[in-house]
């Protein structure tokens, strides 16, 4: 059998006596976007940073292509083909909005040990970083501290920085929080083209219900820490589960 | 040419660009522009202090690492190039075994304390860095057998180097190479890393960058400059003591010159040495002068007694970084800027 590309096993971590995430169990194809969703501190996020490696997990496993990466630092998995974008933004503040791009392509082209060449002279590098820069429509930004950024192109910067890594899973949390209305849909376009490739696997932590209905192809639901349900969009909406943990209905019956 | 040499990294403002034009002009024509020891000295502990502030600076403000060993490093170089020089024939061959054996050593000991201590919070890193460069001046001191103790080590040097003028360009010319190694190095793809950690570790550590053999590399390449500019200055003084390398003292000077010059930038440690160490020499004398100006009028010639010239050296530290907080660079660029 073949092995997901990305499957959790009873993952756990504990912050003393809170759970913030118990035991979930969960495999991720690729060509398919996921998406979480749960209430405010329900853990979504939390759950990231145990896949990506930015909290070591209390008990479970986290096996990317079959292989366990429990153990492994953050970038290490990075290297393996998991790439993150934050919920809260997580940038280089006062280096130009270029370098924080060409930070990323060159982590994915494994330069940074290069002591001896002159940053400014590997065009390909900058070339693709200003590539990456043009899809989140930050082009004419470039030469602008991070730090100068409106909260709505910070985002789009970090989105940049994830489609810079060029991972095979792309963890996006809450990537259009706080972006205008007419902001939304580059990025939106943007998660529905990685979607498309057939080895591309996409979760996504989004609050909008039209967005997740719009994108998802699979929604998993956790609720204190627990995954709750997990299914078709239409499915996992309707159930009552949903509607009384995520939507605040109380089931009926 | 010139863009290959500065690493693409233009000094980017009229006003600087002429500031650290004068400066090498100054100190590549020291011997013949300013005749005479004393200023030649000075010229020479300029050239040394540029690359030992510089070396600081790649750790200090391109990494964000607080270290206090710097001068420890600094001593190495010294010492192994007096302990040689004093034990062997003094010829080229005990400069170069001196030098070879200090940075190894430097880099030995900068790779374990940077591989032990830098996974830590910087404050405990910081804390470290200073108990072992306590340690290691203490070790010094007592070890007198090995190196002289309080007294120090005096030794000869070999013929070339008996002329003050060949040993000042050996000093000079060392000194500039190396900066513009570490200009290159802060303007590499490394160097941005560097400045990624700075910035956001935990974001560099996402992106794939294990920082931890940043920062540790970042400390070692740090030391082996320290170790080289101490190596060079004990050539140049013919002797190596506690109170010319390992004082903390000093530790505190090159703190200071990175701040007056500005962190981060490289060019600052060229404007921030060559000020500090110009005022250090010259400050009590303009004091004197202007002290005896002034007598007759009341409080004055008190307040300017020669005497006082470390007092009027911290005013001027608070006052700079008080209203430089970005150093000279800093605000020179960001002058330009606006
Ligand atoms: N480092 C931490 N230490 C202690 N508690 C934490 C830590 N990180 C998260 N928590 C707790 O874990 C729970 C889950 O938080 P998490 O941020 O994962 O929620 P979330 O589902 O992403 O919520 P939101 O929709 O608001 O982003 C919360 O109760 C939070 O307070
Ligand atoms: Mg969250």
């Amino acid at each position: 059998m073949s092995h997901p590309v990305l499957e959790t096993r009873g993952l756990t971590i504990r912050f003393g006596g809170h759970v913030a995430v118990n035991a979930v169990s969960c495999r991720f194809e690729p060509g398919t976007l996921t998406a979480i969703v749960g209430p405010n501190g329900a853990g979504k996020t939390t759950y990231f940073n145990l896949i990506s490696g930015q909290l070591p997990a209390s008990a479970g496993q986290v096996l990317l292509h079959g292989e366990d990466v429990t153990r492994d630092a953050a970038p290490v998995r990075t290297r393996k083909g998991m790439g993150r974008a934050f919920q809260l933004t997580n940038l280089f503040p006062n280096l130009t909005v270029l370098e924080n791009v060409r930070l990323a392509v060159q982590a994915r082209a494994g330069m940074g040990l290069n002591l001896i060449s002159m940053w400014n002279s590997h065009i390909e590098l900058i070339d693709k970083a200003e590539n990456f820069l043009a899809r989140v429509a930050l082009a004419e930004r470039r030469t602008a501290l991070a730090s100068e950024l409106s909260h709505g192109d910070q985002r789009k910067l970090e989105v940049a920085l994830l489609l810079a890594l060029e991972p095979d899973i792309f963890m996006f949390d809450e990537p259009t929080a706080g972006m205008s209305v007419d902001e939304v849909p580059v990025i939106l376009d943007l998660i529905s083209e990685i979607k498309q490739q057939k080895d591309k696997t996409v979760l996504l932590v989004e609050h909008k219900m039209d967005v997740v209905r719009s994108l998802a192809d699979r929604i998993i639901v956790l609720h204190q820490g627990e995954l709750v349900a997990d299914g078709a969009p239409a499915e996992v909406i309707a159930s009552p589960v949903v509607q009384e943990a995520y939507l605040g209905v109380p089931a009926r019956g | 040419m010139i863009a290959g040499l500065l690493s693409g990294d233009a000094p980017r403002s009229r006003i600087l660009s002429a500031l650290l034009l004068a400066i090498l002009v100054a100190l590549a024509l020291a011997p013949f522009l300013f005749p005479g020891t004393r200023p030649l000295d000075v010229a020479a502990k300029v050239c040394v202090f540029v690359l030992l502030v510089a070396s600081y600076d790649l750790l200090l403000g391109y990494t964000g690492i607080v270290s206090f060993a710097h001068t420890m490093f600094f001593g190495i170089g010294g010492y192994g190039v007096a302990i040689a020089l004093s034990r062997m024939e003094p010829g080229w061959g005990a400069i170069a075994l001196g030098t070879v054996a200090a940075v190894a050593l430097s880099l030995a000991l900068s790779f374990l304390v940077g591989l032990f201590s830098l996974r830590v919070k910087a404050i405990f890193f910081a804390m470290i860095t200073l108990a072992v460069a306590s340690f290691f001046a203490i070790l010094a001191s007592q070890l007198s057998d090995f190196t002289g103790g309080e007294d120090g080590i005096t030794f000869k040097v070999p013929e070339l180097l008996r002329s003050r003028v060949a040993t000042y360009y050996l000093v000079f010319g060392v000194a500039l190479g190396l900066f513009l190694v570490l200009l290159r190095i802060v303007n590499s793809p490394f160097g941005r890393v560097l400045l990624a950690i700075r910035e956001n570790e935990f974001r560099a550590e996402a992106l794939g960058y294990r920082t931890v053999i940043y920062r540790t590399l970042a400390n070692c390449l740090g030391a082996v400059v320290a170790t080289l500019a101490g190596a060079l200055y004990a050539l140049w003084l013919r002797y190596t003591g506690p109170n010319t390398t390992l004082d903390f003292s000093i530790m505190i000077d090159i703190l200071l010159m990175v701040v007056i010059g500005g962190m981060g930038t490289m060019y600052g440690a060229v404007i921030g040495a060559a000020i500090f160490v110009v005022a250090q020499n010259y400050l009590q004398e303009a004091m004197k002068a202007f002290s005896g100006a002034m007598q007759g009028i009341p409080l004055l010639p008190d307040l300017f007694h020669p005497d006082r010239w470390l007092l009027w050296l911290g005013v001027l530290f608070v006052l700079s970084v008080y209203y430089f907080p970005a150093g000279i660079v800093g605000q020179l660029r960001a002058r330009k800027k606006a």
